[in-house]
């Protein structure tokens, strides 16, 4: 048993902004309550911290099967756990891509045996995310996939998307798409604008995301089925979505941590900043926080894309596309939307669990029964993030360097501490 | 590190005189001054030379051509001084062929200036004859080089310097010994 | 005068440093014209040229320049196709540092290039033309030109006529000119003239239409055709002469005593005709001269200064004071 004392307990599910005590008994929540006290139980003093249900990542990438010399399960939930997420959802473009039952079984038991937080793989929509034929989609979700995405690539066209959302749709399970219209993509690097202009990089049109969810919304519109835009970065992707949940549909969003926080200005020839979508001009970013702080961006999601050091370090033309950010995601939170007063606190805690709850279809809440999957974190705590420090094997972050006030001080998975700070 | 001054060498009135008696040398040396130009080495040599001509014109009515010589891309000891000088350009609007030189620098030292010299000389073409005309000579050779028209020579140590002082280039006239104490 | 480790690109020169480099090229024009075109300046240093990107006019004018400054050269020349997979710069730079050249000219199809040459290299690096971003060299052998022909550099009327989003040429100029007090008209077919480019510096303004571009210009660069950028549908020939050749009717539009420069090669009868680079306005041959007068400057003070670290003489054998 685990009893966590006199934290602030902030439950959006229910509301709850309150100093509270909360015993666990095994993987499960048994109470929560003022001035708690358990024969036997470990005592974890939460003096000074948020306690908060469990983070859910909705989006990285773990590398593994096939490319275990940037990340492994074992390395990448361990990142996860040191940024305060209790579950993460990897994305199928491994080698080979998780496009079959095997594939995720093997996920699954690999994250089992090695894995320092709750591991929920996404299924490829098509055969080796082709963009040709379907997946083994029901199989998978029998394996246990919670969503569908040929992430690395947009859903290849219109009909696909179709016949994958009417599929999806019966199955439960919600439709991911990495927004992206190839021929306007062609070979950039960075967002096409002043900068790329000035630093004689290819550019991206910012329309080469919001043409692919435009479509994605109204193939959602034809089927009624989840939609869910991974990575959103752009204001005409923003207004896409607004007008779909107005219409009533199952539309929702994520944003990444650095596409609210650096802007396209921020390229230089430094592949850190190197990252698809790419970062985007001031005003989309702007928008983007806007639409974080109205409700209109359901959740943040990390996109955690680790490569090992040597691939990044080549001309920025050649690097591959990603960024790392377990472990700066809560502290970018902070610094960029609750400290500026544009979001609540509450709202934040929101953003990195009732929203992706909402998006996968289940519950995330502080109540006896539910899972003790617990977030537990300090508003004050001042910290330098120092990537050679992460457990993480990839160095291929923006922020390495960056001082914050703000971090994660422990980690709750089943009822089991996966990550507690040193003091 | 400052640097004080030992004593003068030569005043005002002294640079004039040693200037109008090299220049007769110059002339009584070179067969009537066919073909002769003189060269002067940047920045004072130039000065000097300038000097020369003039002088030449007064008393014999020749018209003695004069050159400008860069030596900063002939230099050997570029690879030790840190940043590369500034060029300033050789202008020598004559050829060189056949010509009976003379090159005029303010101060005889070493002989590395005058080495680098003779090489951007030959550079352009082939003199008949090339002498050397200074100011001061203060001794010290490390290179084989005389001069064949020297204002005035003097002992010095290492650690002096000869500062040739010219109205055209310094704002005033006179060459002093200087030392460098620590 | 402010010292240079490296030429990366125009963008971050000051207008002294511009000036400096100008005037230092001048003995270097005279130099061409000495029957003996050989220095010691650079002996006993190696220069690095390190081609990644097909070129020949400006690969033979750094190896020529620097050869005449008495160094040797080292010549790395990577296949033109870069897309081959698998040879990294950074190969490069490691195989580099083991050769220990003095200094290095790189060119490469990827903007940034140089700069991540520059970050891990000890030696000087001159950038002679990374991708669509910058080629300094020939922006300064541009001024000279201009400068030599016309009397001075500032305060003209400058037209840039053709592909100006894919030309690193232009973006150099653009630099340059107006750190000089140029007034710009950028000129090409819409798809390469993007608003943006109006952010690179002030005075700029941006035109499709070729003739009024060219009313009352004093200086006309004219930029190739490029055919070699991939992920891009080309323009027909018959539609780029159509409106944007520079014929000899056109460039009656400029100032009578106008100034065509063309950064070479030329396609005669694509973006210039013959009449007009052959004519009495073109000062297309200046600038090969100029381009081996800028190079050996630079080679001459970046390479020719000595590492920071070199060893002082114990006494100072000089009595230069100047």
């Amino acid at each position: 048993m685990l009893l966590i004392k006199s934290g602030r307990v902030l439950d959006p599910a229910s509301n709850i902004d309150a100093p509270l005590d909360i015993l666990l008994d095994g993987e499960r929540i048994s109470k929560a309550g003022a001035n708690l006290s358990a024969q036997g139980a470990e005592i974890f003093d939460a003096k000074g911290m948020i306690v908060a249900p469990g983070f859910i990542d909705l989006h990285c990438h773990l590398r593994e099967p096939g490319q275990e010399m940037s990340e492994t399960i074992e390395t990448g939930t361990r990142s996860a756990a040191r940024g305060g997420f209790t579950a993460v959802c990897c994305m199928p473009n491994t080698q080979p891509v998780n496009d079959s039952a095997s594939v995720t079984r093997g996920i699954v038991e690999r994250a089992a045996a090695a894995a320092s937080v709750r591991v929920w793989p996404i299924g490829a929509a098509s055969v080796g995310s082709k963009g040709e034929a379907l997946a083994e989609i029901a199989a998978m979700k029998d394996a246990g996939i919670v969503a569908v995405s040929d992430d690395g690539k947009p859903i290849a066209t219109a009909r696909l998307m179709r016949q994958v959302m009417d599929y999806c749709n019966s199955l439960g399970l919600p439709v991911i798409d990495h927004c992206e219209d190839p021929s306007l993509f062609a070979g950039g690097v960075m967002r096409e604008g002043p900068q790329s202009i000035r630093l004689g990089l290819k550019g991206i049109p910012a329309q080469s995301e919001s043409i692919c969810v435009g479509r994605d919304v109204e193939i959602a519109a034809l089927t009624g089925a989840r939609l869910h835009i991974a990575h959103m970065s752009t204001r005409g992707s923003l207004e896409y979505v607004r007008w779909a949940k107005k219409q009533g549909l199952r539309v929702t969003c994520e944003v990444t941590p650095h596409h609210f926080t650096l802007i396209d200005e921020d390229v230089r020839y430094d592949t850190r900043y190197k990252m698809n979508p790419p970062l985007a001009s001031r005003e989309d970013r702007d928008a983007l926080i806007a639409g974080l702080a109205d409700g209109s961006v359901d959740a943040i999601a990390t996109d955690h894309a680790p490569h090992h050091p040597a691939s990044k370090d080549v001309e920025f033309d050649r690097a591959p596309f990603g960024v790392t950010g377990f472990e700066t995601a809560l502290a970018l939170g902070l610094a960029e939307l609750v400290n500026p007063g544009k979001l609540s606190l509450m709202s934040l805690v929101e953003l990195f669990t009732t929203g992706p709850a909402r998006v996968l279809g289940i519950k995330r809440k502080i109540a006896p029964g539910e899972p003790a999957d617990l977030t537990i974190f300090s508003t004050e705590r001042e910290w330098t993030f120092r990537a050679d420090e992460s457990p993480s094997k990839s160095r291929n972050t923006p922020f390495d360097g960056r001082a914050f006030r703000g971090a994660p001080m422990a980690t709750i998975v089943a009822g089991r501490i996966a990550f507690r700070q040193q003091m | 590190m400052r640097v004080v001054e030992k004593r003068q060498l030569l005043s005002a009135e002294e640079i004039g005189r040693t200037l109008r008696r090299l220049a007769h040398e110059i002339i009584e040396e070179s067969s009537g001054a066919k073909d002769l130009a003189l060269i002067g080495i940047r920045r004072r040599g130039v000065t000097l030379a300038d000097r020369l001509v003039k002088a030449i014109r007064g008393f014999s009515n020749a018209d003695v051509p004069m050159g400008i010589l860069d030596i900063a891309l002939y230099r050997d000891d570029l690879s030790t001084i840190g940043t590369q000088p500034s060029l300033q350009g050789t202008e020598i609007d004559f050829p060189v062929d056949n010509r009976d030189l003379v090159v005029v620098d303010d101060v005889l030292y070493t002989g590395r200036t005058i080495r680098a010299a003779m090489n951007g000389l030959f550079d352009l073409g082939r003199p008949r004859r090339v002498r050397l005309c200074v100011l001061i000579d203060r001794g010290h050779r490390e290179l084989p080089v005389e001069a064949t028209f020297i204002g005035r020579a003097v002992q010095t140590s290492d650690t002096e310097i000869v500062e040739v002082r010219l109205q055209e280039t310094d704002g005033e006239e006179r060459v002093v010994l200087v030392d460098r104490v620590p | 005068m402010q010292h240079l480790s490296h030429l990366l690109g125009i963008e971050d020169l000051t207008h002294e440093q511009i000036s400096f480099i100008l005037d230092q090229a001048k003995p270097f024009q005279e130099f061409q014209r000495y029957p003996l075109k050989k220095l010691a300046t650079l002996r006993g240093k190696t220069v690095a040229v390190a081609f990644f990107e097909a070129s020949t006019r400006t690969r033979i004018s750094f190896t020529t320049a620097a050869a005449r400054l008495g160094a040797d050269t080292m010549a790395l020349q990577a296949e033109s196709s870069s897309l081959k997979k698998g040879e990294s710069l950074i190969d490069t730079v490691r195989t580099l540092e083991a050769m220990r050249p003095d200094g290095i000219v790189i060119r490469h199809s990827s903007s940034g290039a140089p700069e991540f040459v520059a970050k891990r290299l000890e030696i000087p690096v001159l950038n002679a033309g990374d991708g669509t971003h910058e080629h300094p060299t020939q922006a300064l052998l541009d001024a000279l030109t201009i400068r030599d022909r016309k009397g001075r550099i500032e305060d003209w009327n400058v037209t840039i006529l053709g592909d100006i989003l894919h030309s690193r040429v232009a973006r150099s100029n653009i630099y340059l000119l107006s750190k000089f007090g140029a007034k710009i008209t950028l000129c090409g077919p819409a798809m390469w003239v993007p608003r943006e480019l109006e952010d690179l510096a002030p005075n700029l303004r941006r035109t499709t239409r070729t003739e009024e571009a060219l009313e009352g210009a004093d200086v006309v660069l004219v930029l190739r055709v490029q055919t070699e950028r991939i992920h891009e549908p080309a323009l027909a020939a018959e539609e780029y002469i159509l409106g944007y050749q520079l014929t000899a009717k056109r460039l009656r539009l400029a100032r009578p005593d106008a100034l065509v420069l063309h950064p070479g090669p030329m396609i005669r009868g694509l973006e210039i005709d013959s009449a007009v680079a052959d004519g009495p306005q073109s000062g297309v041959l200046e600038q090969v001269t100029n381009g081996l007068a800028v190079r050996m400057a630079l080679l001459y003070h970046l390479i020719g200064s000595a590492p920071v670290d070199a060893p002082h003489p114990a006494k100072d054998r000089s009595n230069a004071s100047d």
